[in-house]
């Protein structure tokens, strides 16, 4: 019996109902809906003392901008995060999981975790499942052997490199890194390059979008900057462009008055107060 | 969903040139760097020589992905074995584990392997896996989407029992043609040696690559 101290224990695993709903749709000839993709810019750089995580802000279902400040930079350990593009809700959650899985290995073992077992959990998972799991994820951080990033695909294979983009904006983004990216970048420099490899995503791509957010992970510190900047920021208006009163000049008036056909009253019951 | 690239559909594969060769002291492992998601190079300083234990490598080709969760498997299990065993594992075991998993999954997986090392029983092994499961062992061999250019030079050219240099040019030759002539595989080219010493890693740069006719 379900009471105040023993809530009703919600049913475990996946729900499928969705997918009846949907061969339902399809049988009677209307298209299942989409679902909500991030057509994204992400990046990662390592510089000279840690890494620069950067994201856009745009989350769309096919053409329709569905959240113009979504967050794409997501946590993953004290030393480590983690930036998603693909499928939102596959992106949001393996990372949520991954991260739960972390922080339990970290009090297990009572250290910094590597960055080298995030990918490799990650890389598992998503492995597992085929490319199912539409995440394509930029992990980066920093543990006892310095700075690292990470490239996964969904398919579940990765890569290390010192600088990587992803998502649909990540050509542009690539041109970016590729004409300025050099080792020993310092943290304002590498700040500005990443900023500008997201702004070449948000301008050049579709799929982006919106602002920027940057994440700066150091030894032993780390800056989550959201909205560092709004690239497409809204002009103030100079002045009223309001016509004023009395600008179309009246011609002629005419009053017709409203004729009651019929009427009806309808005696409403009080309301009853008494507790 | 028009704009957003087949990026996230297509799976990111080695489009490869990679080879093994035996020589006189070892073999001399070397792929090309290309990694590429449909006409997009996902990573143009990939390293396809994977390390399995101290001294067996493998190069991948075929699915990024699946050569990747394969190499990891088959390390494990070689670790482990080599811990029970008290000793390295040969390189012939080695290929087997490969063989084993490469064959059990032949309808899921896209890989083309090549299992190289060397061990006290027989010294320098090169060990062929292709795509339906299939071991052989081989003096040399070819992989990759860039391979099938390449099939001539090296029968012209590959003789058994050379020296560590004189195997080294002639596989940093042979990848360089099958890089020129193969859209998919490019990059710089990574070099592996492995004696009994253990193993020796080089790098030449696209820049330095050896330059044939070029019309």
């Amino acid at each position: 019996m379900a009471t105040v101290l023993a809530p009703p224990v919600s049913e475990s695993g996946f729900s499928f109902e969705n997918c009846k709903r949907n061969a339902e749709l399809i049988k009677k000839g209307f298209p299942a809906p989409k679902a909500t993709k991030t057509g994204t810019t992400i990046v990662g750089i390592i510089y000279r003392d840690g890494v620069i995580l950067g994201a856009d802000t745009r989350a769309t279902e096919d053409t329709t901008v569905s959240d113009k400040n979504c967050m794409k930079i997501h946590y993953l350990a004290p030393n480590m995060y983690c930036c998603g593009a693909g499928t939102a809700a596959d992106t949001e959650k393996t990372n949520a999981m991954i991260a739960s899985q972390l922080e339990l290995h970290r009090l297990n073992t009572n250290r910094i975790v590597p960055v080298a077992t995030a990918n490799q959990m990650l890389k598992q998972y998503l492995f597992r499942y085929q490319g199912y799991i539409g995440a394509a994820l930029i992990l980066g951080g920093v543990d006892n052997t310095g700075p690292h990033i990470y490239s996964i695909y969904p398919h579940g294979s990765t890569d290390k490199l010192p600088y990587t983009t992803m998502g649909s904006g990540s050509l542009a983004a690539m041109a970016v890194f590729e004409s300025r990216w050099h080792k020993d970048l310092s943290e304002e420099e590498g700040k500005q390059l990443v900023r500008d490899a997201i702004a070449a995503g948000i301008f050049n791509d579709l799929g982006s979008g919106s602002n920027v957010d940057l994440c700066i992970i150091r030894k032993g510190s780390v800056d989550f900057l959201r909205t560092y900047d709004e690239a497409n920021k809204k002009g103030v208006r100079q002045a009223s462009y309001r016509y004023p009163k009395g600008t179309t000049a009246i011609l002629t008036t005419k009053t017709k008055n409203i004729v009651v056909e019929e009427l009806s009253v309808r005696q409403i019951e009080a309301m009853d107060v008494s507790s | 969903m028009d704009y957003v690239n087949d990026w996230m559909n297509a799976a990111e594969s080695t489009g490869t040139s990679i080879m093994a060769a035996e020589f006189a002291d070892g073999v001399i492992i070397g792929a090309d760097s290309r990694t590429t998601t449909g006409a997009y190079i996902a990573n143009r300083v990939t390293d396809k020589l994977t390390k399995v234990t101290d001294h067996i490598y493998c190069c991948r080709s075929g699915s990024a992905a699946d050569t990747q969760a394969i190499a990891d498997v088959v390390s494990y299990h070689l670790n482990f074995h080599a811990m029970e065993l008290g000793e390295q594992p040969l390189v012939e075991t080695g290929a087997a584990v490969f063989r084993e998993l490469c064959y059990n999954y032949r309808d899921s997986l896209m890989a083309g392997i090549l299992v190289a090392g060397w061990d006290r029983k027989k010294g320098g092994q090169v060990y062929s896996i292709p795509i339906g499961g299939m071991c052989v062992r081989q003096a040399v061999s070819i992989g990759g989407s860039g391979s099938s250019y390449v099939y001539g030079y090296v029968d012209a050219n590959y003789k058994t029992g050379m020296s560590k240099e004189e195997c080294v040019n002639f596989v940093i030759n042979t990848l360089s043609l099958a890089m020129a002539r193969d859209g998919s595989s490019g990059g710089v080219v990574r070099i592996g040696v492995i004696t009994s010493e253990g193993v020796e890693r080089r790098v030449v740069l696209g820049t330095e690559l050896p330059k044939f006719y070029e019309g």
